[in-house]
């Protein structure tokens, strides 16, 4: 078999395509969170309890209700996301006039309460969630065996960070809430309600959090702390591509999967540091990160 | 995040202040013993020990019936976050400040081993329980340091060479990339090369790792019968259940969770868990008194049945209670030299005793997972294989290096 760098090639193949799998996750996760950060200003550290709500809200729609896995990709978005609007309704909304630290500090602080309520309730080892019927099994690829969820997630991921991209660089709506952004008092005087679309914002950015809790339900435990352990890494993710840059978080979400994909390999002890060492480089390097423009 | 919550204060107190006769503890320091259950709360560890560890703890103080014989006892915990310098400065803030006179649980090797050496040089008293190291008893054992509940050398010897034996003799390691997963790793390895198998590699993963697709395919990749999880909780949880996405069992690897608690089966599933081997030294369904215990320790713990890090802890704190009854004094060291001396007795073990090195020792079960047809319910899940006795549970006491073995 043929070798690179003493790995045979085949598993090295494997590898780069977990590499992306996860980074679909990274790419989801990390998109969200540029969103919110690009149009409203808001580092939302509650981004990954958001994502545990969504992973939770599928397990009991499913237990509870019986409803499949197909509908709680829809239901649950919209279930978080309407919770998300409330947040940003009665909690965020007074904070806009401040420094970003004060939606930071409220934010984490909402993360703890809603992780550590859940833990009390569910405790630590988590849930299980099965694949859906559809999507169990998988194909061998000849180099790999490759589970069709997995298969699943990268290609609904690249698909929906697309579509945002897409929604906010291309269209009409977008560059309302790109203007906004920029001069939020001269678009309001053009008769547009401000406030409404950066609540809707949010709510969307919440949503898109949701959605990867419910992809990841199946492949992870349903568990309180499943949004804790990623989200740092999400954010080194976001730091990288540069803060508030939509395409930014995508690529580098599935470059910075690969990279720890490899990493796996290579040098498995490294994996959980690798992405923090890049940051760092870049940050040294290109401080507003690789896609970022310095404001 | 306040690390020090004082949950539980003064089982014994309110009752003593109502006017329950007071023997004179002249030789208990202050008056009061003072537990500090150390434990991970809120991470992947803490369905192990965590608050059901304090649960276990307090139940212990109830049964000893320290406010009946005029002792005050108080349960204090904390949260280690599974870091060594957390757990060695609480320890350190706990006996300096605090006047705790005993440690119990510490789950996570490495912070067990620096709570260990913290104790021994203040002269204190350290009951372990969720940890696994066996060098807590071997090349790191302390006079201060009783190691109640299992180790790594204990799962090696009943996991390991049955599974070598029924014809898995290959093997590749996934392993947690700190103390516990080394010693575990190591001890497995051992066992496997004696009985006449081959490891043919490992990797090592972070703590607390989500994903292990990547690890699983090295692992695959090796072709080796049987995939040895060195790892535990959280981490256990997600090997076995992306090797069953990635049809590892199915293309005919098999499994071997060399550390598995009854509250991961519970977290996986019978449909995943089923046909899991692997060795506990406590389940609740053994016989009527675990049955009892079980009973009333579930209501206390959110419903969750007892692992057996938490049985231990109760059953460590019982006997540590009684040392401290009979030898008149909550000096750590002569605590823990009464503790070796007297033998153990309890509802949850049975009979024991606590060897020169440390090493309590009691009987151990190699068991298997049920098919999700033969559980009668939540919590019904294994079927006992084998029962290994008590002097051959546990590593020899010659074997271990530990300097207190003369």
């Amino acid at each position: 078999m043929p070798e690179i760098f003493g790995i045979p090639s085949a598993a090295l193949f494997g590898q780069l395509l977990i590499g992306l799998i996860n980074g679909s996750f990274y790419a989801l996760l990390s998109l969200g969170l540029a969103v919110i950060f690009g149009l409203l200003n808001i580092i939302n550290f509650t981004h990954g309890a958001q994502y545990m709500l969504g992973a939770f809200c599928a397990y009991f729609l499913l237990n509870r209700f019986g409803v499949s896995y197909w509908w709680s990709l829809l239901i649950a978005p919209l279930a978080v996301g309407a919770f998300g609007v409330l947040i940003e309704r009665t909690m965020l909304k007074p904070l806009y006039k401040l420094d970003h630290l004060y939606g930071l500090l409220l934010t984490f602080g909402l993360a703890l309460v809603i992780q550590g309520l859940f833990r009390n309730e569910f405790g630590s080892s988590g849930l299980p969630y099965p694949i859906a019927k559809e999507l169990a099994g998988g194909r061998n690829l000849g180099f790999m065996f490759l589970p069709n969820y997995r298969a699943w997630v990268v290609g609904a991921s690249l698909v929906i960070c697309i579509a945002t991209w897409f929604v906010i660089e291309r269209t009409k709506l977008g560059s309302y809430l790109r203007a906004a952004t920029e001069n939020p008092a001269l678009v309001q005087a053009f008769g547009i309600n401000v406030p409404r679309m950066i609540t809707l914002t949010y709510g969307f950015g919440v949503a898109l959090a949701a959605l990867a809790g419910v992809m990841a339900a199946p492949i992870y435990q349903v568990s309180p702390q499943m949004g804790a352990d990623l989200i740092i890494v999400v954010f080194a993710v976001v730091v990288i591509g540069g803060m508030g840059s939509i395409m930014g978080s995508i690529v580098t979400g599935f470059g910075l999967g690969i990279i720890e994909g490899l990493t796996k390999v290579f040098y498995p002890e490294a994996s959980n540091t690798v992405i923090f060492i890049i940051m760092a480089i870049v940050l040294l390097i290109k401080p507003a990160g690789l896609f970022g423009t310095q404001k | 995040m306040s690390a020090v919550r004082k949950l539980s204060a003064a089982v014994g107190f309110a009752l003593a202040a109502m006017g329950a006769p007071m023997v004179a503890n002249a030789q208990v320091s202050d008056g009061v013993v003072k537990i500090g259950v150390l434990s991970d709360m809120s991470s992947l560890y803490a369905d192990i020990g965590g608050p059901g560890s304090v649960a276990a703890a307090r139940m212990a103080v109830e049964d000893f019936g320290a406010a009946k014989k005029g002792m005050k006892v108080e349960i204090v915990s904390a949260d280690h976050q599974n870091k060594p310098d957390v757990g060695s400065a609480i320890a350190r803030q706990w006996y300096d400040v605090d006047k705790v006179d005993v440690i119990v649980d510490v789950p996570t090797s490495s912070v067990a081993l620096a709570v260990s050496q913290v104790t021994k040089d203040k002269g204190k008293a350290f009951l372990v329980s969720g940890a696994a190291t066996s060098d807590l008893t071997g090349k790191a054992c302390s006079p201060n340091t009783v190691h109640w509940t299992y180790d790594t050398w204990m799962l090696a010897n009943g996991t390991g060479s049955a599974i070598v034996k029924s014809g898995g003799n290959t093997w590749f390691f996934i392993t947690a990339d700190y103390a516990f997963g080394h010693a575990l790793e190591r001890d497995t390895e051992q066992v496997v090369l004696k009985n006449g198998g081959k490891v043919l590699g490992k990797v090592r993963h972070p703590l607390n790792a989500q994903d292990f697709s990547s690890f699983l395919l090295q692992a695959q990749a090796s072709k080796a019968k049987i995939i040895g999880l060195a790892n535990a909780g959280g981490d256990t949880i997600n090997s076995i259940k992306q090797a069953a996405e990635f049809g590892i069992v199915e293309r005919g690897q098999n499994l071997a969770g060399m550390l598995v608690f009854i509250s991961d089966v519970h977290g996986l599933g019978l449909t995943t868990a089923q046909g899991l081997i692997f060795t506990e030294t406590f389940y609740w369904d053994l016989n009527d008194q675990t049955r009892a215990f079980a009973k009333r320790f579930a209501p206390q713990n959110n419903g969750k049945y007892p692992t057996m890090v938490q049985a231990g802890v109760y059953s460590a704190v019982l006997h540590y209670l009684k040392a401290v009854e009979a030898g008149k004094t909550d000096d750590g060291t002569k605590v823990v030299a009464k503790m070796k001396e007297m033998p153990t007795d309890d509802p949850l073990f049975g009979k024991g005793r606590v060897r020169a090195d440390g090493r309590k020792i009691h009987p151990a079960y190699l068991v298997e997972v049920k098919k999700p047809v033969e559980s009668k319910g939540p919590y019904d899940y294994y079927k006992i294989k084998a029962q290994i006795p008590a002097d051959q549970a546990f590593r020899p006491e010659k074997e271990g290096g530990c300097s207190l073995v003369k």
